[in-house]
């Protein structure tokens, strides 16, 4: 049957959704909310959402790599060097900005006791792990023809380096525990307290590094680059966020299934397909 | 310096301090060598660097700041083995959550009388330990001061850790690769103040820093305590 | 531009091409092998749903 393409699979509909823990607040207010967040109509959602966030996402990143590549003209001291900024840049936002949903899922997972937000939680992590070993590879790559050595301790790749080891200590914590819902509030705690921590650790960071070199900008940083030379920059930023989400929606779907695998809806489902 | 109890003017909580930090001091004063161990292996990881690099002082005298203070992480993260464990696995600490009293305001007691027998050990053998790398006398002031502000905020830190691993078995790598990240800012700024003030340079900036971190950490520090110790400890 | 200063990026190329390689690779993998996972988790729950039929 068609529920092996996992693209189109999904539970048959036809029944009512199990009562979860979030549906005992009754205030039909947020009900909708609540009811979005049961695991069948999760499922279902991100398996419908999934293609209009993956196909712009990669229409959107040949545009703007197209637009980096071709139509950026060269740079004066950097000459075509400076275009790994396009992938640079968007990775390195990236890996922040998966940590702080990440920390954000956890929250409203560990406060208002939604499982659904402890799942999203799980499925970002080595997505902005990823995100992170990208950002330090690209900018390393980058530093080579630039400054002559394969790694610098300068503030933005030190960061990345510290919010890797946030990430992998998130996912070994994550994996230390057998019982699931442990691991989801313990993880989710060091999430909330990480990235209370990620400002401190930048602000440290540039300060330290501030020391050696003044006040100086990340040696990362784009060549005063040229506001028609930013849109490919922007647009790859999108692409990424968007191909994020579509990446996401498949590891939610698998978190879904792995949790909810003694529930009656999702047997009964396979039964009637 | 040990933070004072929430509100002075409640009986209740400053007794309940008083109770915890006493059991903490009685109990810590039967295994003296529980107390003594970190602070040797403190001693002897800054011997390490000697050995590993030059005899010379001139050149241990540059990364001296960083040394003492890396082996003071170190050693703060041994301790916190200690810091739990204990308590947990006697269910006492079961006990301390069902108690209905501040989990909080308990934990935060704990981690203060144990930052007493490890972190204040280590402040006082810190000049030591300097002198042994080169560092100059004058330095002396900073590096207490730097480090006892340090050492508070890595007890509060390394507590939080601890108490999210508690119930996991050989859980102190995995409570070092998630401690000693989140340390990092304090390094930066503890040992970089040291540097500083050995090169002659104004350090109230980062000492300042140092401080307000610690307020941070010690004011928000014991929820997320209590709050990962209950998700480890609760069946 | 033409095609072979595209492909020489003024020297760079290495440099650029790893960069921008290594990020495809990494993107690409990171959805195939959720989708891979995804498949055998509906597997696995299809064949768990079959033998709970089976037993009742």
């Amino acid at each position: 049957m068609s529920s092996e393409s996992p693209r189109s699979s999904e539970p048959r509909a036809g029944f009512e959704p199990p009562t979860g823990s979030g549906e005992a607040r009754a205030n039909t207010r947020w009900l909708w909310f609540f009811k979005l967040a049961s695991p069948p109509h999760a499922y279902r959602l991100a398996g419908l959402l999934r293609p209009w966030f993956l196909w712009p996402a990669v229409a959107l990143m040949l545009i703007a790599a197209y637009g980096g590549l071709v139509i950026a003209p060269s740079d004066y001291q950097q000459k075509d060097a400076f275009r790994i900024i396009y992938v640079h840049a968007p990775v390195a936002s990236m890996s922040l900005m998966v940590y702080v949903v990440m920390a954000v899922a956890a929250g409203i997972g560990i406060i208002w006791r939604i499982k659904l937000a402890h799942a999203v939680a799980a499925a970002s992590a080595p997505i902005g792990a990823w995100f992170t070993v990208l950002t330090l590879a690209s900018g390393s790559i980058y530093g080579k023809p630039m400054w002559g050595t394969w790694w610098e301790w300068d503030p933005r790749l030190t960061s990345e380096l510290i919010q890797l080891f946030l990430y992998l200590g998130y996912m070994a914590l994550r994996a230390s525990f057998d019982d699931i819902q442990r691991a989801d509030r313990a993880s989710a705690l060091l999430a909330v307290v990480g990235v209370v921590n990620v400002p401190i650790v930048k602000y440290s960071v540039v300060w330290w590094n501030s020391l050696h070199q003044g006040p100086s900008i990340s040696k990362l940083a784009a060549p005063s680059i040229d506001s028609s030379m930013l849109w490919p920059l922007l647009i790859m930023m999108l692409a990424f966020m968007l191909y994020f989400v579509a990446v996401l929606c498949n590891r939610v779907r698998s978190e879904i299934l792995r949790r909810e695998r003694n529930t009656s809806w999702l047997n009964e489902s396979f039964v009637k397909s | 310096m040990p933070p004072a109890a929430t509100e002075p003017a409640v009986p209740g909580l400053w007794s309940l301090w008083l109770l915890v930090s006493r059991r903490e001091l009685r109990l810590a004063a039967r295994h003296w060598d529980q107390v003594l161990q970190p602070l040797i292996f403190f001693v002897i990881v800054t011997t390490l660097f000697p050995l590993a690099i030059s005899p010379s002082l001139d050149e241990l005298r540059r990364v001296a700041p960083g040394v003492v203070w890396v082996a003071a992480m170190l050693a703060s993260l041994l301790a916190l083995e200690s810091l739990f464990r204990p308590d947990v696995e006697d269910g006492t600490m079961e006990q301390w959550t069902l108690s209905g009293q501040p989990l909080s305001l308990m934990l935060l007691a704990k981690t203060t009388a144990h930052w007493l027998l490890a972190g204040l050990p280590m402040v006082v053998m810190a000049p030591v330990a300097g002198t042994a790398l080169g560092m100059p006398l004058s330095v002396w002031p900073v590096l207490m001061g730097s480090l006892a502000l340090g050492t508070a905020c890595l007890s509060i830190l390394g507590a939080i850790g601890a108490a999210l691993t508690v119930g996991v078995r050989r859980g102190s790598v995995l409570l070092a690769l998630l401690v000693l990240p989140l340390e990092m800012p304090v390094l930066i700024f503890g040992a970089r103040t040291v540097d500083l003030a050995m090169h002659g340079e104004s350090v109230v900036g980062p000492l300042n820093l140092l401080a307000a971190l610690l307020l941070l950490f010690a004011s928000l520090g014991p929820f997320a305590m209590a709050a990962a110790m209950r998700i480890s400890v609760e069946s | 531009m033409n095609l072979s200063d595209f492909f020489q990026m003024s020297g760079y190329a290495p440099y650029v091409w790893s960069c921008y390689g290594l990020t495809l690779v990494v993107l690409v993998g990171m959805d195939w092998t959720a989708r891979r996972r995804l498949r055998e988790e509906l597997l696995r729950a299809k064949r768990r749903a079959a033998v709970g039929q089976g037993e009742s």
